[in-house]
């Protein structure tokens, strides 16, 4: 009940609710450093995973890489980011991006792989370009597992995300870092609530997501 | 005295001791998952309609990030080795029951009636023909779970100095001292490389009847689901 007594309290603080250290400010930075994250990372892993994907080659080097990019640990990696270039949100991104290209690359590439060769095939003998292929038959076919890759992706940087405000950012993470230095509990707990929650409406977000743009046909068979 | 190795002494160990704590507090938990996973695994194969609340309630407690879990934790187990343990425990469930379920399902039916035929009990069959097939699978998981453990550990310097290797962060950090972070990511990252290398020998030796090398994809169908549960897991 102490636990609960303590998220109660911090909510319940209407001091928490606006300015420049407010709960609204604190999640808007949040969520803004994930979609960064997020959309940079995408920008590295989709196309590279839909290509190899596509052409089959490239797979053992892929995984070679996720084991790279996983072995290097990222709150170490955020640390001597900011240790040697500076404080700066670029030296936060970097390793952001490197620990959410792994999951999206890997997952898009076995998502390509696994589609039914059938259908492509037809769509090949049919005169479809490669292009087209790829858009209209490998994309929609493996859309389930890509998201569930991108979902991943994402919830790895909202939770790493957090600890970014050890080096000096915003986001949720400066109320469980502030508030451990401050022996302010209620702070951190209310912190730690904060982004669980975060995490979960990030799950639920892409729940959504993939009951509205995978199509009923993909869905039916998956 | 400000080379590679020296380490404050706030610390109160040297680099191997931070070595030898960092795999300890990064390995017992995916040990601790394993054991608890394995019943877990083998109840959601014997009752299907298991598997899938077990798989979300693990999805979304792997959701909670890993501050978060660490500082909730810290009312019940103070801030010791414990709170970081915990929650990379949790952690590795979410790898490592489906890697187990998925390895144990993919059995072949014929297997499981030849080796009943032979008359193996229930539990023989578990332990020497299910588990040993399964192995695969298995390890697959363990190797994710125990790389994105030794890198989470670090995160423990945070709750008062609970991270091992990571605790130099926090050091390079306030005595300015750079390359005592430049160790603490390299020996991570080292560790990491150097335990899964160790988990891909143990599976060589533990299945002298696969193939070598070549890694057999999935022509069709569905995927490596192991290969995509893992996936989702590396944090």
């Amino acid at each position: 009940m102490n636990l609960l007594h303590f998220i109660n309290a911090f909510f319940s603080d209407s001091a928490h609710w606006h300015g420049y250290d407010g709960i609204p400010t604190r999640v808007g930075e949040h969520i803004e450093y994930t979609l960064e994250a997020l959309a940079l990372a995408a920008a590295i892993g989709l196309p590279v995973g839909l290509i190899t994907g596509h052409t089959g080659r490239g797979g053992n080097a892929l995984s070679l890489i996720a084991t790279a990019g996983r072995a290097l640990p990222t709150f170490g990696l955020l640390v001597l980011m900011t240790l040697l270039l500076g404080f700066g949100l670029v030296n936060v991104m970097i390793p952001l991006v490197i620990l959410a290209v792994p999951p999206i690359l890997v997952t898009t590439y076995e998502a390509m792989r696994s589609v039914d060769p059938s259908p492509v095939d037809a769509a090949r003998g049919m005169g479809m370009s490669e292009a087209g292929v790829l858009f209209q038959v490998e994309l929609p076919a493996a859309l389930p597992l890509i998201l569930s890759g991108l979902r991943s992706g994402a919830i790895q940087i909202v939770s790493t995300a957090t600890i970014a405000a050890y080096v000096s950012l915003g986001g949720l993470g400066r109320y469980i870092v502030d508030g451990l230095y401050q022996r302010n509990y209620e702070k951190v707990v209310g912190g730690a609530t904060l982004v669980a929650g975060l995490a979960l409406v990030t799950l639920a977000v892409f729940w959504a997501l993939t009951r509205f743009a995978v199509s009923a046909g993909v869905r039916r068979s998956g | 005295m400000n080379g590679f190795f020296d380490i404050p002494s706030d610390l109160q160990h040297s680099w191997l001791g931070l070595v030898g704590l960092h795999l300890r507090e990064a390995l017992l938990p995916v040990l601790a998952g394993l054991v608890v996973s394995l019943p877990l695994a083998q109840l959601c194969v014997r009752f299907r309609w298991l598997y899938p609340p077990v798989l979300w309630v693990t999805t979304v407690l792997y959701a909670i990030p890993s501050l978060a879990f660490f500082v909730l934790l810290i009312d019940y187990t103070g801030q010791t080795e414990l709170t970081v343990m915990i929650p990379l425990t949790v952690y590795s469930l979410v790898v490592l029951v489906p890697a187990i379920v998925d390895g144990v399902r993919s059995v072949p039916q014929e297997t499981l009636a030849a080796a009943t035929a032979m008359g193996f009990g229930p539990v023989r069959r578990y332990l020497q023909v299910q588990l040993p097939i399964a192995v695969p699978a298995i390890i697959a998981g363990l190797r994710v779970a125990t790389v994105s453990s030794i890198s989470l550990v670090s995160v423990g310097t945070l709750i008062g100095n609970q991270g091992a290797l990571g605790n130099l962060l926090n050091d390079a950090n306030i005595y300015n001292r750079p390359e005592l972070a430049v160790n603490a990511v390299l020996s991570m990252a080292a560790l990491a490389i150097l335990a899964d290398g160790l988990l891909v020998g143990l599976r060589l030796l533990l299945t002298p009847w696969m193939p070598r090398r070549t890694r057999t994809k999935p022509k069709a169908g569905r995927p490596d689901p192991a290969v995509l549960a893992l996936e989702d897991a590396a944090r």
